[in-house]
């Protein structure tokens, strides 16, 4: 006779080594996403320079065919200002895991009850994850309007690559944290569940450190 | 025991959570230090726009290795204290230092083989 079907939820699995391995499993594939951007950057880094025709990054450009001078490409002040956001929908994230966790205790204070709001949290790194992308939106639309494509030259491609794979990971940790999000409105993330956003917070974190290094490599060194 | 501990300075209890009998647990950041490593996070970004705009500095030799650095330490601070490798179980490091080290090195020797450090043999 067959046993009777459970609904329990599933036991967690440890490896040898006690860990949970799906911790193990989210720190490889980080590790493999590390070699994958690398080898983005390392594309970029190599083509850097070598554009025949512009717009190029950081340098005027004339168009000997029109005459028309286009300038340095790459703005500045608006990815700083992404780049702030996204570092702070980091600090975000990781208010959300503390509240998750943290579920339980009392909060005594209103800034207790403010820090302790997972919900709170993950909306606001949600939030920030979305403008980081809006901004990346404005720049390559702007970039197009000015006479860059991913076809234009060297830089285009490997820039339009390099970011686009980056903007393709943000837009998917945004779908995470809305899925986390309407997981706690649904019936609540508690400290049982406080594994499932570190997960989600590792990536959120990972996608964060790669654009540390696209900042400084591509915008800010020329 | 106080069961009615501050919320606020309560360590981090993540890989608590994640440690099972055989892990390494250590003390872990609290909020204030969350806080203070954004300040931080900020203010080295600060930094670095800053010199983009120095004329003098970017022309100088120092522009490249200090913006790399900066970038390095950033780097360090999120993955040491947001995602809590250093506290974290060793394995986790090895899992995610092996990877880039592998990285790093081929992208040097990209770099040498076709790139700005492209050696004549």
């Amino acid at each position: 006779m067959s046993a009777p079907a459970t609904h329990a939820p599933a036991p967690h699995h440890y490896t040898t080594l006690g860990l949970d391995s799906r911790k193990v499993a989210i720190w490889a594939f980080i590790g493999s996403e590390c070699m994958l951007f690398v080898s983005l950057i390392s594309t970029y880094l190599i083509y850097k320079g070598r554009s025949v025709i512009g717009p190029f990054p950081h340098e005027a450009w004339t168009d000997p065919a029109t005459g028309h001078t286009l300038r340095p490409i790459l703005n500045i002040p608006v990815t700083s200002a992404s780049t702030f956001v996204l570092l702070m929908s980091s600090l975000f994230m990781v208010l959300a895991l503390a509240a998750v966790q943290n579920k339980n205790l009392p909060k005594r204070t209103r800034g207790e009850r403010i820090l302790g709001s997972s919900k709170l949290w993950l909306l606001m790194t949600a939030i920030a994850g979305t403008t980081f992308l809006g901004f990346q939106a404005y720049e390559f639309t702007s970039f197009v309007h000015e006479g860059l494509s991913i076809r234009t030259n060297l830089f285009g491609s490997s820039f339009f690559t390099l970011t686009g794979f980056h903007g393709a990971h943000v837009t998917a940790g945004v779908l995470w944290l809305l899925t986390l999000l309407a997981i706690d409105y649904r019936r609540g993330l508690g400290p049982r569940d406080a594994l499932l956003v570190d997960i989600a917070a590792l990536y959120w974190h990972f996608v964060d450190v790669v654009w540390i290094a696209i900042f400084t490599l591509v915008y800010l060194i020329k | 025991m106080d069961n009615h501990a501050s919320l606020t300075n309560l360590p981090d209890s993540a890989e608590a959570h994640a440690h099972a009998p055989g892990g390494e647990e250590h003390s872990h950041p609290t909020w204030s230090t969350y806080w203070k490593v954004a300040v931080i996070l900020t203010l080295i970004t600060v930094g670095e726009v800053w010199a983009y705009y120095v004329p003098s500095f970017v022309a100088g030799r120092g522009f490249v290795p200090t913006l790399l650095f900066l970038s390095a330490l950033k780097f360090a601070i999120v993955v040491m204290f947001y995602m809590h490798l250093k506290y974290d179980h060793r394995l986790f490091r090895v899992l995610f230092t092996g990877p880039l080290l592998i990285a790093g090195l081929t992208l040097l020797a990209l770099m040498f083989l076709f790139g700005h450090l492209y050696i004549k043999m």
